[in-house]
């Protein structure tokens, strides 16, 4: 029976009345008293030496309250990079100055040169078109193995070369990999690109600075998925503000999918701006601008190998990926191909040796960092590709072949340093089959070519690490920040909660589900409990919402600040009540004394806390309120098998996805609703970059994709109907929920059996293809077929 | 600069706006109805529609001006008379129909003007309205159920959730 509330009850979204009334309060809806308005001026030149800035005839037009070029930034600090890889050989990654305004270089179109403060928008605009800007153009370094040939240009002129890192992993194993292919009976290899996306929220990213000038304090508001992060980062590395002197504020977010992680140049900019003008400075991206100045995701260039023995068991993985940086390094990018990515490589397989090359490079585009998934969905997809092509050039079933081949003995460790705690990847994979009607698929193709139409099926797996991640652990692996997360529980007296935690909900409706983990705990209704984030002034220090982690650590800290609530409660029922501690139970919103009728109710003890008449006082402090830091033993590991067919028009190439299933298995759920949700919304972004998007690039630098007009993202008439199922449940067994993270697992799943599935579909009709680059678009599929 | 007036949710409504302020912008920044959203800046994405004398409009794409003496209504005048939400917003929460609820005011607007036109859609017609209205978190499933469930439509055969 489904719960009314509590943990696994899909209760309804309290978030979303503010959201149907036009109540929310996103950062664009925040203007202050006196605002000044910031545009900026950005390269639309990839790559060139900056000869002269001329703002003279700007400076005197109407409402300009000032201009700033880099010039204006010397010595402040530039924007940082908080994850520092080491390379094979031991040495740590080339690491560049990233200005918050360009410093006599621009690196790639969309590079902010100069900005305008004026009282209005429309005037900062106007005043910006009349900055003259001369630059000297320079060759353009666009395609990464280009880009890492001798004598090819530099994006840096102070690095060596335009290699950020060559790492190799795990580097002892090398040889053994080498020599397992060299006994191998069967060897495929796929060379495959991982298209560049852009991760597109919805909102646009703003920032609104200001500066109190009584007190010194600076406060910015921002479009972030972590304020707490955006503050130690832009407070201690970029502007020298002391965190007590400076408030970061995240309100409503309109979705981040990672794009909102990354402390950004325009959030230094105004929190500078508004104290260098004296006045709240705000800027508001357009699509455009978000286009070219957001971090993008992908762009992964890889060759991979799988070495089988004579009995179709996996001996040996080898890949050998180019990883696209942009022109600087991102917050988080460096981690993202690397500790991200060939962790990963496992999959769902015993393979026993594992080597995972790659190459890291600068190039004159946007930088690039973690979009939804972050390095597992580029994991996966060269992974499952591979695999599926082995299943074909062996001539035996996918399904089987994987299922030889599974992980089945729990804890497991993988030979990329990770140990999955549980899973049960056949029952994953018992339970795709039963949705997907398999048996039925023969029938459905014939009748898809009764009207002309190829049909494939393609099946795959994923697993994930989510969870981000144990301090100690990533620390060791270059992480510049720890990874736990926090919760204070302030109890009113009359019994009602405040949660405040470190994490952020921008879509993935937190105030409702966390709420239901702690009504749970006490056995009161969730509408006493009232859950607050996005402010560094009430909650306390916490790294945000990525990588499927706000349930798994950020709950964990929730529950364990909740049981010392409950502790110090049942010591104040055991006074009320006159029993000893250890005879007092909780349930249902009561204390009462083992094995006798008397009980005391939460109200009553929430009361005392704070009215301490009748209170042991001489035993423990009045008031109710803790807080806890969680730092995970673990990552999570969240696992599935997704299905999907296809329907390809032989005439045009264009591909329609017909039927998709998914069974995922997430350990314990707090909110079905909720989290077949998020299975939805990552299914559509991983078919759209199987199908739709790419992030495209000429070959001078110019970006060809940067508006809804040329960019394709997925429309309601582009998908289909999905079929979602989280039945399958092996709780983790390292946090106190047992849960393992939804968030990412669609966009990590779908792309390969896309892929899969069209490559099923050209087979069945003889065409001799094994693998087309994404996204499969009417024109790479038709010339596939044609070629 | 030029003077406009117009209803707005019922209520007479005017300022000053320069010939190239938009209509989203005149909602947001001098009336205060900031619950309709701009989302892009080519009319593609929809978080920007609203009424305008009953017509579904992007306002990003409509100057203030062109309003002037239109009847307009909004996001913010959607609910019932007691504050209530009306079907459509209700079928939006019933059935999980958005996440980071950036582009809800745009598709909520568009579901209403769609089941005007067509009081039935079938799951065809109301993916192929929905055309100018982009989520990015939803996967569209769960709006394309609401919308059906708000016409009056039997979803529960509709997988999951």
């Amino acid at each position: 029976m489904p719960k009314d509330g509590g943990i696994g009850a899909s209760s309804k979204r309290r978030e979303d009345v503010r959201f149907l009334t036009g109540a929310g309060n996103y950062t664009d809806d925040i203007n202050m008293h006196g605002q000044a308005y910031v545009h900026f001026l950005r390269s639309d030149i990839a790559h060139g030496t900056i000869t002269n800035i001329d703002t003279s005839a700007a400076a005197s037009m109407p409402g300009v309250v000032r201009i700033f070029t880099g010039s204006d930034f010397e010595g402040v600090g530039g924007m940082p990079c908080g994850w520092q890889v080491t390379d094979k050989h031991g040495q740590p990654m080339q690491e560049p100055a990233h200005p918050i305004l360009a410093q006599g270089k621009v690196r790639h179109v969309g590079e902010p040169i100069a900005a305008v403060v004026a009282d209005s928008l429309a005037e900062a605009r106007d005043a910006a078109e009349a900055i003259v800007v001369d630059i000297n153009e320079l060759p353009a370094v666009v395609d990464m193995k280009a880009a890492l040939q001798d004598g090819a240009t530099k994006v840096h002129d102070d690095l060596d070369n335009n290699l950020c890192y060559d790492w190799g992993f795990v580097e002892e194993n090398k040889d053994a990999v080498n020599k397992a292919f060299e006994d191998a009976a069967h060897v495929t290899s796929l060379e495959l690109v991982n298209n560049r996306l852009v991760a597109n929220p919805m909102e646009p990213r703003v920032a609104v600075g200001d500066y109190a000038r009584g007190t010194d304090e600076s406060t910015l508001y921002t479009t972030s998925q972590n304020p707490h992060v955006i503050r130690l980062l832009m407070g201690a590395f970029v502007l020298g503000i002391p965190e007590h002197k400076l408030r970061v504020v995240a309100p409503d977010v309109g979705g981040g999918f990672g794009t909102k992680i990354f402390h950004y140049q325009e959030e230094a900019f105004c929190t500078f701006a508004a104290k260098a003008c004296n006045r709240p400075v705000k800027w508001t991206s357009s699509r455009t601008e978000a286009f070219i100045s957001d971090a993008h995701g992908r762009d992964h260039v890889t060759k991979i190998e799988l070495a089988l023995d004579a009995d179709n068991n996996f001996t040996a993985i080898r890949t050998e990926t180019h990883a696209n940086m942009g022109a600087y390094l991102s917050t988080f990018a460096p981690s993202v191909p690397t500790w991200l990515h060939g962790t990963l490589m496992a999959g769902n397989y015993k393979t026993p040796l594992i080597y995972v090359n790659v190459k890291a490079v600068f190039t004159n585009t946007v930088p690039v960092d973690a979009y939804r998934g972050a390095g597992r969905p580029e994991a996966t997809f060269q992974l499952e590709r591979v695999v599926d092509k082995a299943a074909r050039e062996l001539g035996v079933d996918p399904i089987a072949l994987r299922r030889q081949n599974f992980i089945t003995e729990f804890p497991y460790a993988t030979p990329v340093a990770v140990e999955y705690d549980t899973g049960d990847y056949h029952g994953t994979m018992d339970k795709l089959e039963e949705m997907g009607d398999f048996a039925g698929f023969a029938a459905r193709r014939a009748e898809s070519e009764k009207n002309g139409k190829l049909r494939g099926l393609g099946v795959n797996c994923y697993i994930e690490a989510c969870g981000i991640a144990p301090s100690n652990l990533v620390g060791q692996l270059g992480a510049r920040a720890g990874l736990y997360e926090s919760a204070t529980v302030r109890v009113n007296a009359t019994g009602g909660l405040v949660v405040m935690t470190g994490s952020h909900s921008h879509g993935q409706g937190h105030e409702t589900s966390f709420a239901q983990v702690v009504a749970e705990m006490i056995g009161i209704d969730e509408n006493m409990v009232e859950i607050v984030h996005g402010d560094t002034a009430n909650t306390p220090m916490g790294m945000g919402t990525y990588g499927s982690r706000s349930i798994a650590v950020g709950g964990s800290a929730m529950v364990r600040a909740t049981e010392k609530i409950i502790n110090k409660a049942k010591k104040i029922a055991s006074h009320l009540l006159e029993a000893s501690e250890a005879d007092i139970e909780l349930k249902d919103g009561a204390f009462s004394v083992a094995g006798t009728d008397k009980s005391v109710a939460w109200g009553d003890v929430t009361l005392a806390a704070y009215v301490p008449h009748n209170y042991p006082l001489e035993d423990i402090e009045p008031g109710l309120e803790e807080t806890a830091f969680y730092d995970p033993s673990n990552f999570t590991y969240p696992s599935g098998a997704y299905a999907c067919e296809v329907e390809v028009d032989p005439d045009t190439g264009k591909v329609t996805i017909e039927r998709f299933a998914a069974a995922d298995d997430f350990g314990n759920i707090i909110n079905p609703m909720i989290v077949t949700g998020q299975v939805h919304g990552g299914l559509a972004q991983g078919i759209g970059q199987a199908l739709l998007e790419n992030c495209a690039y000429d070959e001078n630098g110019q970006l060809l994709s940067a508006s809804y007009m040329d960019y394709a993202m997925p429309r309601a008439d582009d998908l289909p109907m999905f079929d979602v199922d989280h039945s399958s449940q092996t709780p983790c067994t390292h946090n106190p929920l047992g849960v393992k993270g939804c968030g990412e697992a669609g966009a990590i799943g779908s792309p390969p059996a896309v892929v899969n599935a069209v490559v099923d579909a050209l087979q069945s009709a003889g065409k001799d293809v094994t693998h087309i680059d994404m996204p499969l678009s009417p024109d790479r599929v038709w010339a596939a077929m044609n070629g | 600069m030029a003077q406009v007036s117009m209803t707005v949710n019922g209520k007479a409504a005017s300022g000053e706006v320069e010939g190239r302020t938009l209509l989203s912008s005149f909602l947001r920044d001098q009336l205060m109805l900031t619950g309709t959203h701009v989302g892009c800046d080519t009319s593609q994405c929809g978080a920007c529609v609203v009424h305008v004398d009953g017509q579904a409009v992007k306002s990003c794409t409509m100057l203030a001006m062109e309003a002037d003496g239109a009847d307009v209504a909004t996001i913010e005048g959607q609910a019932n008379a007691d504050g209530s939400l009306n079907v459509i917003q209700q079928a939006f929460q019933d059935h999980h129909g958005l996440q980071c609820g950036f582009c809800t005011p745009g598709m909520v607007m568009s579901a209403a003007a769609l089941l005007k036109e067509n009081p039935k859609p079938s799951e065809t017609e109301v993916r192929e309205y929905l055309e100018g209205n982009i989520c990015r978190c939803t996967g569209y499933h769960n709006i394309v159920k609401a919308i059906m469930a708000a016409s009056g439509q039997d979803v529960s055969a509709i997988a999951a959730e």
